[in-house]
């Protein structure tokens, strides 16, 4: 079990013709993930080559979906253009659209939320480095690899990851791997400011999934979306975890990157939420490299096995 | 990115939000002709930077306020001589302060009752919220600590637009009647307008004023506009002011770098934003002070590194610099070898420490230790952190 996606999850790419959705089909093929369609408007009927696979390409995405059974879509399409490409998913009926685009304004992402309100397709993203699975085979091969994530740093087990940083959740990733501490699914929710899956949204589905032993929340300045989470944790969550806040030396009111990442006020510094998650029984990681120490620690006192 | 208020006015003017008749000079020679444009009597003059508390303000050869209120547009005159070409410092600036090189004059109004009125996107609802104030003139912070019952908020549906009776509702809440109801009603819309359909983040309107005639006029302006959107918005881009920016970071985003000054005197160069953010938080857990953030992004290329240690080196207060890779994708081979022709290129005499990890690393690690170049290892985060702030200390 997994949250989201497991290795059998049938994948569109949306942008596959694209330099960027090109690259990392090809690599998700490489992972042996299960990308069935390509979707490039003008392109139906082509092929998109990769060693030897033969992918189809549609010309949208319900053409993509209702031929291949995909289920899920991974967006690699220029901001532009990006905020159409996820509306797309959901009139498809898509049950996940992962967006992998960064740069996309903000008042499109206002319109898009609003639009898939209450509908059956569930947005990750944007701005995020997508979703893996980890398969069973060698460096994790054979897992659902949706995005551009490196996949052979995981490994099959027990640990969700949830975090709004594409590198920051490699490391974290990185370090459990080397301690031989698996993971369920490792999702990367965006560093957007106005995003479609939320830290709470993730780790309500950790919580629910019986393999998830364990969590890893990363988190940043802006918002209050871990604050959220970790509210959420103290009351109802059963599984140790261990947190880690970015941003704690970054100047209020400059944007680190991220578009989501700065300070508005006193609520989302990184001590302020580093302050809220003590409060609600998250251990927290000290500095980045403690992340999988501080899962490990959470998981000792409460007498969980994570591998 | 963020405008001027004399730039920001003049958007009001165009979405039909009232504000004083104003005119902005850069020149001493323009005082005149600006003030031209104004009747005469009393003057208000306002430097011109990107940062807040300029009327608490101090110009560094003692000069006081940045917003200045005179009898007579002579007075005016002299006021702005003052300001023009000095530098202003205010709580926002730090202590370097920000060189004036625009004034701006406006006709002074005769105030009833000042208000505050700002809209900005609620992250947590993801949609716009309009935020108004009967305790205008004073920072909205301090409202919202002591008298959060004087602040009133109300929601935007995105697919509606803000509603008729919201804006009745802010209108009454504000306690306006009769005239001043009417108009402001007319400018909250003309607001709402503005902040939609420039792709604004944030408009604030600190104070908004009533005067004795009846009128609802925005005395200050500020509007924060989101980068994404710049694309479908050049008359927007077209008002961006270089002035106003880090030199180090106008060169950074030419190489598609993210680059962000601080205090201290550890450079770093990481790649991705969440790695760079706690990269600086793990140089100040050790005892060490960040230079910088500096995102190289995903790929780090051999060009943007180059260009990285050309900006970094540009600081004069680095002292040591750290690289932090996480090459999941990329090679680190081709990472490291990045880094020594970089290292060549610029002639680096400070420590460096080099912390790679990830696709390739070992023969990365090679590269590095066999380039002859003085390069210190660092095995983890929490190392290479730890050995850059010993080297500086």
């Amino acid at each position: 079990m997994a949250i989201l996606v497991t290795p059998e999850t049938r994948i569109l790419v949306q942008g596959i013709t694209g330099d960027f959705g090109g690259r990392h089909a090809g690599l998700s093929l490489d992972y042996g993930t299960k990308v069935v369609a390509g979707v490039t408007p003008g392109k139906g009927g082509q092929f998109f080559e990769h060693g030897a696979h033969r992918v189809p390409i549609f010309n949208s995405v319900a053409d993509a979906a209702r031929e291949t059974g995909a289920t899920v879509s991974a967006i690699f399409v220029p901001p532009p253009f990006a905020a159409d490409a996820i509306l797309e998913c959901a009139d498809a009926g898509i049950d996940l659209a992962v967006a992998i685009t960064e740069g996309i304004p903000v008042k499109d992402m206002v319109r898009v939320k609003r639009a898939m309100a209450g509908g059956r397709t569930r947005l990750v993203g944007p701005n995020c480095p997508g979703i893996v699975t980890p398969g069973r085979g060698e460096q994790s091969h054979g897992g659902c690899r949706i995005g551009i994530a490196p996949g052979y740093i995981h490994r099959d087990g027990h640990v969700g990851v949830v975090s709004r940083s594409g590198t920051l959740t490699y490391e974290a990733v990185y370090q459990l791997t080397v301690r031989s501490i698996g993971q369920t699914t490792c999702v990367g929710i965006g560093g957007d400011p106005v995003n479609g899956t939320s830290h709470l949204d993730v780790v309500r589905m950790f919580n629910d999934d019986p393999e998830t032993r364990g969590i890893v929340m990363i988190g940043e300045i802006g918002g209050n979306t871990e604050v959220e989470a970790a509210r959420w944790i103290k009351a109802h969550c059963s599984k140790p975890v261990a947190g880690f806040i970015a941003g704690a030396t970054a100047p209020p009111g400059r944007r680190m990157g991220h578009a989501g990442a700065i300070v508005g006020g006193a609520e989302d510094t990184a001590a302020a939420k580093i302050a809220v998650f003590r409060e609600c029984g998250i251990e927290v990681a000290a500095t980045p490299s403690d992340m999988a120490d501080a899962l490990v620690r959470a998981a000792k006192a409460r007498g969980v096995a994570l591998a | 990115m963020n405008v001027h208020e004399y730039q920001a006015k003049a958007l009001f003017e165009k979405y039909g939000v009232p504000v004083p008749k104003g005119a902005a000079a850069r020149t001493p020679g323009e005082f005149s002709h600006a003030l031209a444009a104004l009747p005469e009597g009393p003057t208000m003059v306002k430097a011109q930077i990107h940062a807040g508390g300029r009327g608490k303000g101090t110009f560094t050869d003692g000069f006081k306020g940045g917003v200045k209120f005179c009898k007579t547009k002579a007075e005016a005159s002299e006021i702005a001589g003052r300001m023009l070409g000095n530098t202003l410092v205010t709580l926002q600036t730090g202590p370097a302060g920000r060189k004036v090189q625009t004034v701006y004059f406006t006709t002074a109004s005769d105030i009833k009752k000042e208000y505050y009125m700002a809209i900005l996107l609620d992250r947590a609802r993801s949609r716009p919220v309009v935020v108004a104030s009967t305790e205008g003139g004073v920072e909205i912070e301090k409202v919202a600590h002591e008298t959060p019952d004087k602040i009133f908020k109300v929601s935007v549906d995105p697919a509606y637009g803000l509603a008729d009776f919201q804006v009745r509702e802010l209108v009454t809440r504000l306690g306006l009647a009769g005239a001043e109801a009417k108009n402001g009603a007319r400018f909250i819309r003309a607001l709402y307008g503005l902040y939609w359909e420039t792709d604004a983040t944030m408009v604030e309107v600190n104070p908004m004023i009533t005067t004795k005639s009846g009128d609802v006029v925005a005395l200050d302006a500020k509007v924060a506009f989101d980068d994404n959107a710049l694309f479908r918005h050049p008359e927007i881009v077209a008002l961006r002011d270089l002035n106003e920016e880090d030199p180090k970071e106008i060169e950074a985003s030419k190489h598609a770098l993210n680059y962000i000054a601080l205090d201290g005197d550890i450079a770093c160069l990481v790649n991705g934003a969440g790695l760079a953010m706690s990269t600086m938080d793990i140089i100040k857990h050790f005892g060490g002070s960040p230079a910088n953030f500096l995102d190289v992004g995903g790929g780090a290329s051999r060009e943007q590194v180059v260009a990285a240690f050309k900006i970094i080196l540009g600081d004069p207060k680095v002292k040591g610099i750290l690289v932090n890779i996480f090459g999941g994708i990329m090679d680190c081979d081709v990472i490291a070898h990045g880094i020594v022709e970089a290292v060549r290129l610029v002639g680096l005499k400070l420590p460096l420490v080099v912390r790679l990890e990830g696709n390739n690393v070992a023969a990365g690690k090679a590269t590095l230790a066999a380039s002859g170049v003085s390069i210190v290892s660092g095995d983890s985060m929490a190392d290479a952190a730890q050995k850059i702030v010993r080297l500086v200390a």
